[in-house]
């Protein structure tokens, strides 16, 4: 069979709308990490939540409308899970270590991969596209699922979003300072624990919400928390942990090597993460938007 | 720090008492396999066994996170690699037994070897465990693709035991058979945890930039720890492959690599017997829990969130703290 160029186009597309996914979800993480200098291990699970609430609200929600409400809403109940955990849990590990921290975390992913089984089961779940994101666009001879784009969209306006947020608002300001400062912000008279509870909130929306937009595109099972958090943990290595726009170039980058890596060796398309991650780690410890600590 | 109280407590203890509980422990651990066969069944005795496994399994681990203070998320990799190098020479090429045996820990020590070359040099716990994890899922592919070698995700059926610890009738001769082992290596693993390197390791993992500074080669202590770690992780999972009689990717798994890390966390990291005592209430829970619900998750992740709040130092390090202060209160 001849080399097609434009297969390249296609996994280029593919890995585009993969990247925006993991940036979704990497954000969050990192947006944790570089405020609340906590590693979140559950963050796959907030994600699994946002899945199986798009599921449940799009079987009561079936007009026109109703993926879209399912879009905003999914992740809302979500965050509100997020707050309740940061507030009766995560407080009290602030000032430990990060082995406790990870440890507390990791648990919380056994925790909620059996609520879940409790509340949905263990069977595959479907959820269905709505008629408006159905159907192709056809680019060089190539047909390309029209919700591909409606991933990249959304992805884009996220990132979008947050920079307004960071860079223009007051909110934003005392979120980049209290990440270089914490105890500055406090004296300042800021409420720090307040401010803390707003972030892990604003970080299970976000892992909701890419929980909610994979939705339509993959089964949804009890595994698909860790699959996406281990690939996320890829993605915050490359890009340098606590650092959105590190966050997003390691999603472009791993979303890439993932869409490539599938064409040369299509069973081992995950090791080319994997090896990614280990190359980066050993050349550029703080990836590459990271500062040294 | 813990660990040397707990030595220092050890050695005022005096030597006839030492004896009393080295021969109460001997006679006990010779009389639990007739017990169990008379007063229980089989399948108590297999999770005597298995938990002397998982026992050698998570202490070797803990030189590495307990010693060095190395969050290694990828031990799951030494574990597998020794089961499957054990179960792959056996039903692969015919090796004879002891030779199988003895070459699949060395296996898992070049795995340990190579992984530990790149991660020792790394700072931070996070990114510590995310390259060992990356390792390991590395590994684990491997074992899950490469069905021509591995057998994939069929895994390994079948393994040939032979007749003088074969488990098909009854587990005794394989319960001494892994005592033995698992006993002769927690040895070589005190002895390591005892010696002037074992006390290196730990004043590695108090402060590294200090002992950098006296002149110790950080990197070379953490990689020896590292490799030896890898090393008894890969006769656990040889250990494994005997009892189980197969074995499938599912060991490699980070899973794996998890529950370790949580045996650590739930016996006692700083204790040197911690470890054991997790896998213990691991393995033992996990079959009672498991037999009344399906949701085991839902009770190790509560238990797990409590010992993190409120008994960091894991059950172990609660009962000899609660000893302690009961031999105080007597002595007053």
């Amino acid at each position: 069979m001849p080399f097609d160029p434009s297969i390249l186009f296609v996994q280029f597309v593919s890995g585009l709308s993969r990247a925006m996914i993991l940036f979704l979800m990497a954000s969050g993480l990192t947006l944790v990490f570089g405020v609340m200098n906590v590693i979140n291990f559950a963050h796959g699970a907030f994600y699994m939540i946002g899945a199986y609430m798009a599921f449940t609200l799009t079987q009561y929600l079936t007009g026109p409308l109703g993926f879209w409400v399912t879009l905003l809403i999914a992740p809302t109940i979500v965050c509100i899970v997020g707050g309740i955990v940061e507030v009766t849990l995560l407080r009290r590990i602030y000032k430990k270590e990060h082995l406790l921290q990870i440890l507390l975390t990791y648990a919380l992913i056994f925790v909620f991969n059996d609520l879940i089984k409790i509340i949905w089961g263990v069977d595959l779940r479907i959820v269905n596209l709505p008629k408006s994101l159905q159907g192709f666009v056809r680019f060089f001879g190539h047909r390309f699922p029209v919700y591909y784009f409606f991933i990249i969209g959304v992805g884009t306006a996220v990132a979008i979003l947050l920079w307004l947020l960071l860079k223009k608002t007051r909110f934003g300001k005392v979120l980049r300072a209290s990440a270089e400062h914490r105890d500055m912000v406090g004296l300042l008279g800021y409420n720090v624990g307040g401010l803390f509870t707003l972030v892990f909130v604003l970080a299970t929306w976000l892992g909701g919400l890419s929980g909610a937009v994979i939705a339509p595109t993959v089964r949804l099972s009890l595994g698909m928390g860790m699959e996406i958090i281990i690939q996320c943990f890829i993605v915050v290595i490359v890009g340098g942990l606590g650092n959105i726009w590190g966050a997003l170039l390691g999603a472009l980058i791993a979303g890439q090597v993932y869409a490539f890596g599938i064409l040369i060796l299509p069973n081992f398309a995950m090791a080319f993460l994997f090896i990614l991650a280990a190359v980066i780690i050993i050349f550029r410890p703080y990836g590459l938007l990271g500062k040294a600590a | 720090m813990d660990i040397g109280r707990a030595k220092r407590g050890a050695t005022e203890r005096s030597n006839t008492e030492k004896w009393l509980w080295g021969g109460i422990s001997c006679l006990a651990l010779i009389a639990i396999p007739f017990v169990l066969e008379k007063g229980f069944s089989q399948y108590d005795l297999y999770l005597v066994i298995k938990i002397l496994v998982f026992a050698l399994f998570a202490m070797s681990f803990n030189l590495v996170l307990g010693y060095g203070g190395m969050m290694s998320f990828g031990h799951a990799a030494f574990f597998g690699v020794g089961a499957y190098c054990f179960s792959l020479l056996l039903v692969r090429a015919s090796c004879p037994l002891v030779l199988a045996f003895l070459a699949a820990p060395f296996a898992a020590a070049i795995v340990g070897l190579i992984i530990g070359y790149f991660s020792v040099k790394i700072k931070g716990v996070f990114y510590f465990a995310t390259i060992t994890l990356s390792f390991a899922q590395l590994v684990y592919i491997l074992a899950f693709k490469w069905r021509s070698f591995t057998f994939g995700d069929d895994g390994i059926q079948g393994i040939p035991v032979p007749a003088f610890i074969s488990t098909d009738v009854s587990y005794i001769p394989y319960y001494f058979f892994a005592l033995v082992i698992t006993l002769i290596c927690i040895y070589v693993l005190w002895k390591i945890s005892k010696s002037p390197f074992g006390m290196m390791l730990m004043s590695l993992r108090e402060n590294p930039e200090r002992a950098a500074f006296i002149g110790i080669k950080v990197e070379r202590y953490r990689l020896i720890a590292f490799v030896i770690s890898a090393f008894f992780s890969g006769v656990a999972g040889v250990l494994y492959a005997l009892l189980e009689t197969s074995i499938a990717p599912e060991i490699l798994y980070w899973s794996m690599s998890g529950d370790v890390i949580l045996m650590g966390l739930l016996g006692g990291m700083t204790l040197f017997l911690g470890p054991a005592l997790g896998a213990a209430i691991m393995v033992f829970l996990n079959s009672f829990i498991t037999s009344y619900t399906e949701y085991w998750g839902l009770f190790l992740g509560t238990t797990l969130i409590l010992i993190v709040l409120f008994f960091p130092k894991g059950l172990g390090g609660l009962a000899v703290e609660k000893y302690r202060t009961w031999v105080k209160g007597k002595k007053k």
